[in-house]
């Protein structure tokens, strides 16, 4: 099966994400065509909380720090798309989304640089205040940014090259959810491959080295401090972009959008999907999106009254937070990998064991 | 850990195709050519479906969840009365925890997915703002958004779907501005502000008038509980007379706050912070040893009223809310947050029997352009509808609350936004609902 | 000057809050090193409780002592039937676990109580005291929440200094094997920690309930001002968590009084930004700087 593996994705792990970034887009494609626009602009929210998702796992599972803050960035990101979309000639979509990373990650490496010299409960706590600051700051500067009503953000024209090359493939014209779901998994895919290259590569195994043992590393002539602030700034770019691609899907950067538990979910998120993964990052992304229409639709097909309804949502994603950390601790990706490892180890498949000593 | 880059590719692939499938599976797809029959989306020969977002979850939820309780009593009540032109109201209420991320993403649940003819009293100035494009865009209804921000009327050529309801903030600061003015000219004013667009707009109208008088300006965080700091700048500047532009719960919290200061100016709350019975029922706990009785920390208080509430139980419009409630009501009280609900919802059938036999999403716009100015209801001065302005109820009039009930001090005063000035008009005040309770079409 | 007198005594007052949550936080700590965020909704779910007795017609000091018993229970049962469980050391996994518990019971008590704001009764008078012909921004029910949170300040540092229990509790959480070799019985230790905890954690519930408005989300903005007090004094240390919570009670104070209230948050992270730069384990800590 590995080898079959080999053979269709490519040897190098270069070769094998691009391939399977290739795979993903026909996926992507085939999916936003064959769905209406509600599911496109669920799937545009759930590219953006996957891009979040993913930059954050990179930080916490790769690199060992913890933040409870990454909402902060999405608000940034989210902020800079606005105010760049704003007036009579906006700016091309590509640039925007650019600048909503580039400012994240000039904030990113700002409080990393902070961040790198706490740990534990204290980075902790320094990121959760700055969760919950930053919304503070268009409030207070409300002639530029708005204030508690926000910025609200006119989704860009669809360029007339892209409406005509997906016409020319799926014969569909195009909606404007739609395209925000084109745009914001062509941007998922490019960052997971990205991502997926960066963790592969001497950054990545650098990283692993700070996490697991910090001395060793430090021996081994890692600076510790720069390879924190690198992991900081990395996500918190990933939460820039995504921000600006929320704003876009939202149609508004508002305070109110940004508070401390959108922090939280996206953290309890990768926890859930499986920390450290990328398909953990993009299955706690999934929940996030799918999970609260789901349930309040099956406590109003109970009969539920429309508040007990809502507040069922929340009731049972706590409980399978709490089931899944308890029971599953690697996560649902993590549980999933456990168990067909079990089921390789007993069929005593080569790929098994090297799975295991691959175990940190 | 590090077998994640290895397997996340073939794995992840699995996971987006079969999370895509599971989710398209759940989703009903109902395509339809926007050409043909989008204007008459959400209606069928025996059903009208609309929908609202409201925060049932979250910090704002306590009060503002039971808006969509009055509006779904009301319209079971028509339901019961059968309907409108035969055809039953079904309300679909969506939580967005008061996050516009979410109002975006519940808006398109029911616009997309449950095709709801139209969208009634969705709730909130940066929640709804985040909509209000979409839903034009869509050419969808967006009828009596439940917010007194001037948005949702003053452009009715960029938001043409798009209607205001409540009385808006600059016009309510401007009738406050021109009594203080009128009645307390010599007073020192400070303003206490809740920082958004409640307290700016209605301070903008209240500058119209008396922006010499005004001595201190203080605005508080909704979710901050702690206003002291606030109160104590208040003392301090010295007024002796405080408009408060505040939510119940805030000036509940500035009551006990200025008993602990010992601060005793005189109160002007806006409408929506002034709701008698509510706060009174907040305070009177506090009654027991430290104050002589709750709802008389409110006596003395002036505000401004623009439909009957539970103060007066025996107004008709009250007494037709309670036969409603107690037919078709869920848990709990009547309140005057399910009585605002009803109101609206009163509207809104108003609104679509104006429509015809056979209403459409552009008729039912053309309706509220052409006759709202003249629907009668519980509101006590007429709505501001017309081609030109998409704002609601034009005025309203001043109270003083005593004993827990608000006493005339000035006739229904109308106006609008900007130098309009402000004029008597007592002719809505006299309506009087049908004998069945559901308008007339 | 008044202005200034009620701003700071509103300051410490509320300072005295944060700080009971942050004792909460600073025994779960040492006892399990888990930082508990369900301490806020466990503390909101007992207060209920007591303003549920209080509506009945009861007291308010049966209320006070039923919910103050009642944390000392759900304390110890979170403790057995859940935080117990928590397999491997993953500290990012412990948080995700109080998170989880924190949804669920702020969900629960949105369903059971109903979202809407009560007021809850305080048992001593809400005006301040007369000084001259000028008012005193300080009320009985503020005294009283000032000495409480003292005197269990003083309590705790007497059990973990001076008690045999406290010296057991310190073991077990310091290190496990040893204890159990020792003959401590180590789960009952980190139970009792749990204990402990939520009961200090439920009065802080009831002293800002006190004289205010109740609703499911009341204790939401004490989860995070509670939690940077905490990692203020360093975590570790009572007497750390009580100086925590008064820094920052007065300093948010003075901010949202003459500044601006829409920048509390950010004094918030400025004043504990600051804090660490200095001192990266807090101001009463004695652990080393993680090395950079």
């Amino acid at each position: 099966m590995a080898t079959l593996a080999d053979r269709v994705l490519g040897r190098t792990p270069l070769r094998r994400h691009l391939t399977l970034a290739l795979l993903g887009l026909v996926v992507v494609v085939v999916v936003l065509e064959s769905t209406g626009q509600f599911r496109n602009a669920q799937f545009a929210a759930m590219a953006y909380y996957g891009i979040a998702a993913g930059g954050l796992t990179i930080l916490i599972g790769l690199n060992g720090q913890i933040s409870l803050g990454h909402g902060a960035f999405m608000a940034i990101g989210a902020y800079t798309a606005a105010l760049l979309l704003r007036g009579d000639e906006p700016f091309a979509l590509p640039l925007v989304l650019l600048a909503a990373a580039g400012v994240a990650l000039a904030a990113g490496a700002l409080v990393g640089v902070a961040a790198a010299r706490l740990h534990g409960p204290y980075l902790a706590g320094a990121t959760l205040a700055l969760a919950v600051a930053v919304p503070g700051i268009p409030v207070y500067f409300g002639e530029a940014l708005g204030g508690e009503q926000g910025l609200t953000v006119r989704v860009p024209r669809i360029p007339d090259w892209f409406a005509d090359a997906v016409f020319f493939v799926t014969g569909q014209d195009m909606s404007s959810s739609r395209y925000l779901a084109y745009v914001g998994w062509l941007c998922l895919i490019v960052t997971f491959v990205l991502l997926a290259n960066l963790a592969r590569s001497r950054v990545g195994r650098t990283w692993r080295a700070v996490r697991d043992h910090e001395v060793a590393a430090e021996l081994a002539g890692i600076d510790l401090g720069r390879a924190r602030v690198l992991a900081f700034v990395v996500s918190a770019t990933c939460a820039g972009l995504a921000g600006g691609l929320l704003a876009l899907s939202a149609r508004i950067a508002a305070p109110s959008g940004f508070t401390l538990t959108l922090s939280l979910l996206l953290l309890s998120a990768i926890v859930l999907g499986g920390l450290g993964s990328l398909t953990g990052a993009l299955i706690g992304a999934a929940l996030l999106t799918f999970l609260p229409q789901l349930v309040t639709g099956w406590g109003q097909d109970l009969g539920l009254s429309d508040v007990r309804a809502a507040e069922l949502a929340p009731l049972i994603y706590g409980l399978v937070t709490v089931l899944v950390v308890l029971f599953a601790p690697a996560g649902i990706a993590g549980g999933v990998l456990a168990a067909r490892r079990r089921r390789a180890a007993h069929h005593g498949s080569p790929s098994a064991r090297t799975d295991s000593e691959a175990r940190p | 850990m590090r077998r994640w880059t290895k397997r996340w590719t073939r794995v992840t692939a699995l996971v987006c195709a079969g999370a895509l499938l599971a989710a398209c599976g759940a989703g009903e797809e109902r395509e339809r050519d926007p050409a043909v029959e989008g204007s008459t989306v959400g209606i069928t020969d025996d059903t009208i479906t609309i929908g609202g977002h409201f925060p049932l979850t979250g910090v704002a939820a306590p009060g503002y969840s039971e808006i969509p309780s009055g509006h779904q009593a009301y319209y079971d009540y028509v339901n019961a009365n059968g309907g409108i032109n035969g055809r039953k109201i079904e309300f679909v209420v969506r939580d967005d925890a008061y996050n516009p991320t979410t109002t975006s993403q519940v808006t398109n649940e029911l616009v997309l997915n449950e095709e709801i003819f139209a969208m009634v009293g969705g709730l909130g100035t940066p929640t709804h703002g985040a909509v209000v494009d979409f839903l034009n865009g869509e050419k969808v209804p967006d009828l009596f958004v439940s917010s007194g921000s001037l948005q949702w009327g003053d452009q009715p050529d960029k938001s043409p779907f798009t209607f205001g309801w409540q009385p808006d903030y600059e016009i309510e600061g401007k009738i406050i501005g021109q009594w203080v003015a009128e009645n307390l000219p010599d007073a020192k004013v400070a303003l206490f502000l809740q920082d958004d667009d409640f307290g700016r707009d209605g301070e903008k109208g209240v500058r119209q008038f008396i922006d010499g008088q005004i001595v201190e300006v203080q605005k508080y965080q909704s979710g901050n509980t702690d206003v002291a700091p606030q109160m104590a700048a208040l003392q301090a500047s010295g007024a002796d007379l405080v408009l408060g532009f505040t939510t119940p719960s805030y000036t509940a919290l500035s009551q006990l706050v200025s008993l602990r200061l010992g601060y005793q100016p005189k109160w002007f709350y806006s409408n929506v912070g002034a709701d008698p019975a509510l706060v009174g029922s907040l305070l009177a706990r506090f009654s027991e040893g430290a104050v002589t009785d709750g709802t008389q920390l409110l006596d003395g208080v002036v505000t401004t009223e623009y439909i009957p509430g539970t103060d007066v139980p025996d107004d008709p419009w009250m007494t037709l809310w309670q036969k409603v409630w107690d037919e078709h009501g869920g848990e709990g009280e009547l309140t005057n947050y399910r009585v605002f609900g009803m109101s609206q919802a009163y509207t809104f059938v108003q609104a679509m029997l104006a429509a015809g036999e056979n209403p459409t999403r552009e008729g039912v716009v053309a309706a509220i352009e052409k006759s709202g100015a003249d629907f009668q209801g519980p509101a006590l001065a007429p709505f501001r509808f017309s081609g030109e302005s998409h704002l609601g109820i034009s005025g309203m009039q001043v109270v003083e609350i005593k004993g827990g009930v608000g006493q005339e001090l000035t006739p229904v005063l109308v106006t609008d936004i900007g130098d309009a000035p402000i004029e008597e008009d007592d002719s809505a005040a006299g309506d009087a609902p049908p004998p069945n309770g559901i308008p007339e079409g | 000057m008044q202005q200034l007198i009620t701003t700071v005594l509103t300051g410490l007052t509320l300072g005295m809050v944060y700080a009971a949550f942050a004792l909460a936080l600073v025994l779960i700590w040492r006892a399990t090193r888990i930082v508990n965020f369900a301490q806020a909704p466990m503390a909101m779910i007992t207060t209920y409780l007591a303003l549920v007795l209080i509506d009945a017609g009861l007291s308010y000091w049966v209320g006070f002592a039923v919910a103050l018993v009642s944390g000392l229970l759900l304390g110890a049962l979170v403790e057995r039937l859940v935080v117990r469980h928590l397999t491997g050391s993953s500290e990012i996994n412990a948080v995700i676990l109080t998170l989880g518990l924190f949804i669920v019971i702020h969900a629960l008590a949105a369903l059971v109580f109903g979202s809407r704001y009560r007021s809850f009764p305080a048992p001593f008078g809400l005006r301040g005291f007369q000084v001259g012909d000028t008012t005193i921004a300080l009320t009985g029910f503020g005294v009283f929440t000032i000495v409480s949170v003292m005197v269990v300040m003083g309590l705790l540092v007497l059990l973990f200094r001076g008690t045999d229990l406290g010296l057991k509790m310190r073991a077990a959480a310091f290190d496990q094997e040893i204890s159990r070799l020792l003959g401590v019985r180590v789960g009952r230790m980190l139970t009792l920690g749990w204990a402990l905890a939520a009961l200090v954690g439920s009065l802080s519930g009831l002293l800002i309930a006190g004289g205010g408005l109740v609703h499911p989300s009341y204790m939401d903005g004490v989860v995070v001002y509670g939690f940077v007090a905490a990692v203020l004094g360093g975590l570790e240390s009572p007497p750390g968590a009580v100086a925590g919570g008064l820094i920052l009670g007065l300093a948010l104070s003075l901010v949202s009084g003459y500044v601006g209230s829409e920048l509390v948050p950010l004094a918030c992270l400025v004043i504990l930004m600051a804090v660490l730069l200095v001192r990266p384990g807090g101001l009463f800590s004695h652990v080393r700087a993680r090395r950079v």
